[in-house]
């Protein structure tokens, strides 16, 4: 009999069913995985099966059971019985989901406490235990710290060792490697895989196709609540049955050379359910001049707009310590190519592209950008010693498009008066009528229409907020616009449309891209040429197919391998780069 | 094990759990009852607010007795009757007074929080745009200033230029100036710190038009909503002076006053001392359902 | 926190009691009359100018502002805040007579209104429409209420109509129970609203549905997890509280006609007792000063985020503010 057995699970809230008819088993020992993208359905399903919905959750099925026990027949107290000694919970987030004013090893030690009889020292030391179970160094140490004094993956290691304190014989697993680094989250997810081998069920919750195919053996893939494909995980990616499984698995950069559109056209059938399930518009950008499934990029590069000289960042830490976080970092970014800057976190390439627009200030090194006069004579400008009206007209040169479009509008401004404001400052449009025949054109550019000029961007979906960041970056009719992880945000279908589109502008207007990214897949997608930064510092850059084909820097080929693919389970464990401590 | 395949049986999304012979296990009621329901207290909080201003003025146009004739005959006559909330020891009618004494307890309120907040905001705003002298210097006051409680603080100018309704008003205000000012400094600091600040830098808007455009209007607006709930305090806090003898003299209808009047026959006439206190309970609790109301809207949360 | 911190803090509170010093000497001089009227009975004892001179000469009126300044600093430094126009005793002395019915007054309130506050917070928070919405209720009615109100309804049922209470006097202990209340009830009120909404915010971190996800019963929850977070907001309050207090006694004193450094203030506020007003004044804002600073050190106990970490954790675990990014070692080469 199957360790946990759920058949027509329908949850609902407040009338609105988040969940409807979901069924699926899980045997002991076996890896199963919900996947798919926000507002699915698929956290709930998991938290329903610890009795932790929600309030005001309405939750019934046919039939609920784990390892017999009848779940739909459980009392709190009961409930209590079973969550955290028989079934283990990672939440999403181990920053927010552990307590952020206690120790972990306190954390554990609550774990201890509620499903086990144990005496105080005998606590004390299992916490120490299960922290190096779980490949913390130095479990003495970090049981002491607070989970803000912990790296990400120490923190998410000691949140699922919490959750495996009362070795329960199930672990859910939410989003596990969401926010982590790749070589970390190729880490933890060699963790989960070595805690499954020890004979525990595991239940992965996640957005990201890649990262399930490594700790799954069969998956389910959900959308608006109801399960849409399921089977074996090695199935499903080789011949996936249902539309919406293909538009995922076609949505995802990594697997699609630059160039190439993420999202089909118009007309192949799927693409406008798609579209319908993550609340965007239709694709009119369609008729922006790019033609459906074909190569949109032209690749027609032209003059430098940017040049970094040796760019250097020191800052000096709350200790009083200086640090260097941007080391000696030179390139150059051309009319109509897209730069790549990839890294993990801390490798200054958010700084280097502050830099690069003129928002920071190297401490030593320059940066020259080429204008334009108003009279359309090239000018070049290093941003330390413009004078204020040169670094303003420069600023019409340069836009930046941010990973949360939403804290970068003013929260009392409309669409339209962000766009108008866009226009007027740089003085692409003046005369009120205008504006706002201009603003029209630009929403429109970006698949949006006139009926979001009065709209606030708070009211707007994520990726029409990032539309409008983009239509906002383009009304000073710029030269080189910074993309910081402007599709992280973004639901995987989304993030597809919006790639989609950059490359429409950038085909269409000639634009430079500096884009700045953790993800190798998007990185890979998007870009011309790269940069590869570690601390501060480039460890290697060229041609994008040089790069991540041939690459020469030992850091590069371990980023580079330790990128989740769509592989069946079991055959990573250990495979990829720094396994964790045993 | 099998798992289910999608879409059979799935089109009526209408009927109800039961319906489909599923057994129901966690079942919570919806958090809250939304609605027109929960508009209730916010409407009869504007009417109340509405009815005050037309008293404060126009109190002959409400007021069924004059409120300062005396009719010694019937002194602390219960209500009902000619006289709804009753008379007070000089045989007054206490709901004319009241509504007469609307007129000094709101003109408290409401003059003292704008004193308050237009000296918050300029003092608030000048720390937290200027450069670190002016701020250091504005804030290290304000920090005194904050030191004292408010009614002592209003106690000490009192004692510099006597009682009084302008000066018990002016007290207050002076009083509560720090605490608007700190209030618009943090709002001034958070704000050049957001991304939007940024952004509009970053597309060229001058620094000038930055502060006035985008600092400002959004450093102000939450504290113009907090100051709607300070009306309700700062009434409470002029009232209390006139209870203490110190802001509007009888017979002047004040409510504070009223109240102090009343503490001497408390054991004779229940009703002298009930309504002056609850009308400025009414006018508290209103402004600060509405204050609570705007802020809701202001965060996005609410209508 | 190190040493070097406590010291800013202190030096910070010192500065503060040096401006309000300042501001008194200010209040007096900007104070319409001649003091040394006051002090010989005010205009109506009608004194010869040879005894104004004199008053004048004696308390250094004649002397320029700074000196005057100057020598009141010193004063106060060494306790003195000078003498009671109306009692002709030092202030001090009559502080020292009034302040243990206030300091009874208000520390019975102040433990009245955190009880009250902690226990209804705790038991209201995230509860079903009737409990909160009927806590809610009756905390915006007693935060909406004026004390001296409050005052007067407790006094009609519990004196004048029950007769459990006496409505008068510093007699005993049952005369404590109406003025405290009093005291307490809107600043209990307000603290349990502030408590409540930041305990429901944290019973919907995550780390909470971890929580629950061990195991642990709601009871547990609550207290363990959300009680501690929802004290670091309380600690904001302390101003606000201690105003309350202090402010609230002038009034409550006051309608009980109890003795105490409130009614002593309200008398030298009437008869224009300047010294006196002052010298209250004075020592209140040096509670709220210390009373802060002490908040203030307990902050990193509240919440241990705040303490520095130690050169060894620093170095163990770099996490250095790099613009928006985050630094973080990882042990990837591990």
């Amino acid at each position: 009999m199957s360790l946990v057995s759920i058949e027509n699970l329908t949850v609902s809230f407040g009338g609105h069913e988040a969940v409807s008819d979901v069924s699926f088993t899980i045997d002991r020992g076996e890896g199963v995985a919900i996947v798919g993208e926000s507002g699915s359905g698929k956290s709930v399903t998991a938290r329903t099966l610890i009795g932790l919905t929600g309030d005001g959750a309405c939750v019934a099925a046919r039939r609920a059971t784990f390892d017999g026990i009848d779940l739909t027949r459980l009392r709190e107290r009961q409930w209590r019985g079973i969550r955290g000694s028989r079934i283990g919970f990672v939440m999403q987030d181990a920053l927010v989901s552990l307590d952020p004013i206690r120790p972990v090893g306190r954390e554990i030690d609550e774990a201890l406490r509620v499903s086990t009889a144990l005496g105080r020292a005998e606590r004390d030391r299992r916490v120490i235990e299960l922290l190096g179970r779980v490949g913390v160094p130095h479990p003495e140490l970090r049981a002491r710290q607070l989970p803000s004094q912990l790296s990400g993956g120490l923190r998410q290691r000691a949140l699922i060792a919490s959750a495996i304190a009362g070795d329960p014989e199930l672990l859910i697993a939410d989003e596990p490697t969401t926010a982590l680094d790749v070589t970390v989250q190729a880490q933890i997810l060699d963790l989960l895989d070595d805690l499954k081998n020890d004979g525990r069920a595991l239940l992965v919750i996640s957005h990201d196709l890649a990262v399930v195919s490594r700790v799954a053996e069969r998956l389910l893939v959900v959308r608006q609540g109801r399960v849409v494909e399921a089977g074996d995980t090695r199935a499903v990616f080789a011949a996936p049955q249902h539309e919406y499984t293909r538009a995922l698995l076609a949505a995802i950069p990594a697997e699609h050379a630059r160039g190439t559109r993420l999202v089909p056209g118009a007309g192949s059938g799927w693409e406008p359910t798609l579209v319908g399930a993550v609340g965007a518009a239709p694709v009119p950008w369609a008729s922006s001049g790019s033609v459906d499934g074909a190569a949109t990029h032209v690749g027609e590069v032209g003059e430098v707009v940017a040049r970094a000289e040796g760019v250097s960042k020191d800052f000096v830490g709350p200790d009083g310590v200086s640090r260097t976080v941007v080391d000696d970092v030179s390139f150059e970014v051309r009319a109509g190519e897209t730069l790549g800057i990839v890294g993990e976190s801390g490798s200054g390439k958010t700084t280097t592209g502050r830099i690069v627009v003129g928002l920071e200030a190297p401490t030593r090194g320059s940066v020259w950008i080429v204008g334009r006069r108003d009279d359309g004579e090239p000018v070049q400008h290093d941003w330390a010693t413009a004078s204020r009206a040169d670094r303003r007209a420069l600023r019409r040169d340069v836009q930046i498009i941010y990973q949360d479009p939403l804290s970068s509008f003013d929260p009392r401004y409309t669409v339209g008066r962000v766009l108008a404001e866009a226009l007027t400052v740089s003085g692409r449009a003046t005369r009120s009528t205008g504006v706002r025949v201009r603003s029209i054109e630009l929403l429109e550019q970006v698949g949006l229409g006139a009926e979001h000029l009065a709209r606030r961007p708070l009211t707007l979906s994520g990726g029409q907020r990032q539309r409008v960041a983009i239509a906002r970056a383009l009304a000073t009719e710029p030269r080189l616009i910074l993309l910081d992880e402007p599709v992280s945000a973004l639901d995987v279908s989304v993030q597809a449309q919006v790639l989609d589109l950059l490359a429409d502008v950038q085909g269409a207007t000639g634009v430079a891209y500096l884009f700045i990214s953790h993800d190798l897949g998007v990185i890979s997608h998007v870009s011309d040429r790269v940069l590869v930064l570690k601390d501060g510092r480039v460890v290697e850059q060229g041609d994008i197919d040089d790069v991540f084909a041939r690459p020469q820097h030992a850091y590069t080929q371990q980023l580079l391998a330790a990128i989740p693919r769509i592989e069946p389970a079991g055959a990573s464990a250990g495979a990829s780069a720094g396994a964790p401590a045993r | 094990m099998s798992l289910r395949a999608p879409g059979d049986r799935l089109a009526a999304s209408t009927d109800t759990p039961a319906d489909r012979g599923l057994v129901a296990f966690t079942s919570a009621a919806p958090t809250r009852a939304a609605g027109w329901l929960g508009r209730i207290p916010l409407v009869a909080a504007a009417l109340f607010l509405a009815a005050l201003a037309v008293a404060a003025a126009w109190p002959s146009l409400l007021a069924p007795f004059d409120p300062y004739a005396v009719d010694t005959t019937n002194a602390l006559a219960a209500p009902g009757g000619a006289h709804p909330l009753g008379t007070d020891e000089n045989g007054r009618d206490i709901l004319s007074r009241l509504i007469y004494g609307a007129r000094a307890s709101l003109l408290l309120g409401f003059g003292a929080i704008a004193i308050a907040v237009v000296g918050g905001v300029v003092f608030g705003l000048a720390a937290g745009l200027g450069n670190r002298f002016l701020d250091g210097l504005i804030m290290r006051t304000m920090d005194v200033g904050l030191a004292f409680p408010e009614l002592l603080l209003a106690l000490v100018v009192i004692s510099i230029v006597g009682g009084g309704t302008t000066n018990a008003l002016l007290a207050i205000g002076l009083a509560s100036i720090p605490s608007y000012a700190r209030l618009v400094r943090a709002q001034t600091f958070a704000i050049r710190q957001a991304p939007y600040i940024e952004a509009a830098r970053a597309l060229g808007v001058r620094e000038s038009h930055v502060v006035w455009r985008h600092v400002l209007p959004n450093a102000v607006k939450p504290v113009v909503i907090l100051a709607t709930i300070g009306i309700g305090t700062a009434t409470v806090a002029g009232s209390a002076l006139s209870f203490l003898g110190l802001g509007t003299a009888p017979p002047e209808p004040e409510w504070g006053s009223m109240l102090s009047s009343a503490r001497n026959f408390l054991d004779l006439a229940w009703w002298y001392g009930a309504f002056p206190g609850l009308a400025i309970t009414g006018l508290v609790i209103s402004t600060t359902l509405i204050g609570r109301y705007l802020q809701q809207r202001s965060e996005g949360r609410g209508a | 926190m190190d040493v070097a911190k406590i010291g800013v803090r202190l030096a910070a509170g010192v500065g503060v009691a040096w401006g309000a010093a300042t501001l008194t000497f200010l209040a007096v001089q900007i104070t319409p009359g001649d003091p040394a009227y006051a002090i010989v009975g005010g205009p109506e004892a009608n004194p010869s100018p040879e005894v104004i001179a004199q008053v004048r000469a004696e308390y250094g009126f004649d002397q320029p502002l700074l000196v005057q300044y100057v020598r009141y600093l010193g004063r106060l430094a060494v306790g003195d805040l000078g003498t009671s126009y109306r009692l002709q005793s030092p202030v001090t002395q009559v502080l020292g007579e009034q302040i243990g019915g206030t300091v009874q007054l208000a520390g019975v309130a102040a433990l009245l209104a955190a009880v009250l506050a902690v226990v209804v917070a705790v038991f209201t928070a995230r509860r079903g429409p009737v409990v909160r919405g009927g806590a809610t209720s009756i905390e915006l009615f007693l935060a909406s209420s004026p004390s001296f109100w409050l005052g007067i309804l407790l006094l009609s049922v519990f004196s004048y109509a029950l007769h459990w209470l006496p409505s008068v006097g510093n007699a005993d202990g049952r005369a404590l129970v109406l003025p405290a209340l009093t005291l307490a009830l809107p600043i209990a009120a307000v603290l349990s609203q502030v408590l409540r909404s930041s305990l429901e915010e944290v019973l919907e971190q995550p780390f909470i549905t971890t929580a629950r996800a061990r195991g642990l019963s709601d009871a547990a929850v609550r207290v363990r997890h959300g009680l501690r977070h929802s004290l670091i907001p309380l600690a904001t309050m302390t101003g606000f509280v201690v105003g309350g207090l202090l402010g609230g006694t002038v009034i409550v004193e006051s309608l009980f006609t109890r003795q105490g450094l409130g009614r002593t203030l309200l008398a030298a506020v009437n008869a224009k007792d300047m010294p006196v007003v002052l010298g209250v004044v004075l020592l209140s804002a040096v509670v709220y000063v210390v009373v802060n600073l002490v908040v203030d050190l307990l902050y990193p106990v509240l919440d241990p985020r705040l303490k520095t970490v130690t050169a060894t954790e620093a170095r163990e675990t770099v996490t250095a503010n790099e613009g928006t990014e985050t630094t973080e070692t990882e042990e990837v080469s591990a």
